[in-house]
């Protein structure tokens, strides 16, 4: 009875042990697209894959995170069919075809009541470096600077600092928060913040009256307009890359997600169509 | 005769499959705990293979992107925000558990338990909004930004004290009613029973109360995230903004990977040591009445 209590208990250790040894991928079939690439890209590709999925029934869509290098690196070496990079092609990457999926931009906000409407490349660097700590050094009324930054790894963070040329650990942060709608009511709370978010879910909360307002950039207006022509300069297009022309499952992939019939998913993660 | 076979002390066929169902579930529990911990431990074992165990403590900042990995300011916010906490809805806790069982007329009593029920109930998410856009701006007002240590521990306390209370209020109710007529016909005060009898023979009770609201204090992820400001520092004052090891966790796993995300499951394991830790502690005060 004993040995046979010992035996049961090293039946289900072993079970559970087999368990997580299994998530090996399996070989390829002709209905299975490997994707991989940029943690900004792959949510909303995912939502797309899953779409595409169900339309067409068989096939199989893996997406995997790993930033936007690795996506090229899986793509040139053949690993991955599709590779997701959150910025333009560089002239040197010439051997990848882009198919921009959407554009992306980031605007900074402030309290509602604040009456600093404009801030320039210089000012914003030294506000979040720390060499300013006074809205009244900007132009704005007596109040301390309380900057609002993002957590390391995050995308938005990524596309400021290389805006504004700063490394992450030039910035002196009073609060880190997470997703853009904290931020958002992070700086609604805060008489003296400065933040960004995703100009999407800025102006979205401000459809909805929330306490915050937009600072134009150098003079230019963060719109989504402005985002989808290139004119305001925090904001980059988002990429699928392939390695050559791509033909049957992948071509029709590619071509479902440059579709309209994912714009409703697109919005959904504040990035703006391209249409053209 | 049919309906005594099943109740019968004599093992039957039912008993046979009872016990092997229960130690099926014994053991899949056993193995749930052990194999999280294992998975936690081995998912932060490229990281240690790679820089070993003390940069965790003396590495110059956390900065994962350029191999900064010290971990020491969340294990301090970590700290300090359950400590806090702790400390301030223990004793909360305690005297409304005796208001509720000795002071209180007996509809109240329903009433305010009822409440301090429906407190402990409130998801966190919920608790963390409401201190992001009312507990906030008001310490702003006294210190910017608000996010803060001392945010996190209010809100942390405002948590768990339905914890404590509860489980103290229970601890109180199970107090022999023997021992406290026998103290009543001392000619004791009302003050001297709770002192000298019932906080005594509570104490098991009141001691899991605590033991579970620090757990659930270390454990607290949204609630501290959305208030506590999440800058990495060791706090020097109650109104500087600190990040636990939980919010660490939460805002950097989406986006982390290789070392990074070995570096956040490191943070996870000492995570894990604490809890043990603490179940360790409970056991060691937390037996007996103390004059048993």
């Amino acid at each position: 009875m004993k040995r046979l209590q010992w035996a049961f208990t090293l039946a289900i250790l072993s079970m559970a042990a087999g368990c997580s040894q299994s998530g090996e991928r399996n070989g390829e079939s002709p209905g299975k697209l490997v994707i991989t690439g940029s943690s900004t890209v792959a949510p909303v590709v995912g939502e797309i894959a899953r779409r595409f999925e169900s339309l067409h029934p068989g096939v199989r869509i893996d997406v995997q995170t790993g930033g936007s290098s690795r996506g090229m690196a899986d793509c040139r070496q053949g690993l991955s069919d599709i590779g997701m990079v959150s910025r333009d092609l560089k002239e040197n990457e010439g051997d990848l075809i882009p198919y921009a999926l959407a554009r992306d931009g980031i605007t900074l906000i402030t309290h509602r009541d604040n009456p600093t409407g404009d801030l320039t490349d210089a000012q914003v660097k030294a506000a979040f470096s720390g060499a300013v700590t006074n809205w009244s050094e900007l132009g704005g009324p007596d109040l301390p600077i309380t900057v609002i930054n993002k957590a390391e790894g995050r995308s938005t963070l990524e596309l400021f600092l290389s805006h504004f040329k700063l490394a992450s650990t030039d910035v002196k942060a009073h609060v880190i928060i997470g997703d853009n709608e904290q931020g958002i009511k992070s700086v609604a709370g805060i008489p003296g913040a400065v933040g960004y978010v995703s100009i999407g879910a800025a102006e979205y909360a401000m459809g909805r009256e929330a306490a915050i307002r937009s600072l134009a950039l150098n003079g230019i207006v963060p719109t989504l307009t402005g985002v989808g022509d290139g004119s305001f300069p925090l904001s980059r297009t988002l990429n699928l890359v392939v390695k050559s022309s791509p033909q049957g499952l992948l071509k029709e992939f590619l071509e479902f997600a440059q579709s309209e019939k994912v714009h409703d998913l697109l919005e959904n993660f504040h990035l703006l169509p391209i249409t053209d | 005769m049919t309906s005594l076979k099943t109740s019968t002390s004599f093992p039957s066929r039912i008993d046979r499959v009872l016990a092997w169902a229960l130690r099926g579930a014994g053991v899949l529990a056993g193995s749930l705990a052990f194999m999280l911990v294992a998975f936690i431990a081995m998912e932060s074992l490229p990281i240690l293979a790679a820089i070993g165990p003390f940069r965790f403590f003396t590495d110059p900042s956390w900065h994962p992107l350029q191999d900064r990995f010290n971990l020491l300011p969340m294990l301090a916010g970590t700290l300090f925000v359950a400590t806090g906490a702790v400390i301030l809805a223990a004793p909360l806790g305690v005297l409304s558990a005796l208001f509720c069982r000795y002071y209180a007329p007996a509809p109240m009593a329903v009433a305010y338990r009822r409440l301090v029920e429906l407190l402990a109930g409130i998801p966190s998410v919920v608790y963390g909004l409401w201190g992001l856009v009312v507990l906030v701006p008001l310490l702003g007002r006294i210190q910017p930004p608000g996010q803060s240590l001392l945010a996190g521990i209010l809100i942390l306390a405002l948590m768990i004290l339905p914890t404590i209370a509860l489980l103290a209020d229970s601890g109180i109710a199970n107090v022999p009613r023997d021992h406290i007529l026998a103290g009543a016909s001392l000619g004791m005060t009302r003050w001297g029973l709770i002192r000298r009898i019932v906080l005594p023979s509570a104490r098991p009770g009141i001691i899991a109360g605590i033991i579970l609201g620090a757990g659930r204090a270390l454990g607290e992820t949204m609630a501290v995230l959305m208030v506590a400001g999440n800058v990495v520092q060791v706090p020097t004052g109650f109104f500087d903004p600190v990040r636990t090891l939980t919010a660490n966790i939460a805002l950097e796993m989406a986006y982390a990977m290789d070392g990074h995300r070995s570096a956040l499951f490191m943070g996870g394991l000492l995570l894990a040591l604490l809890t043990i830790a603490l179940v360790a502690a409970s056991h060691r005060f937390g037996k007996g009445p103390a004059f048993a």
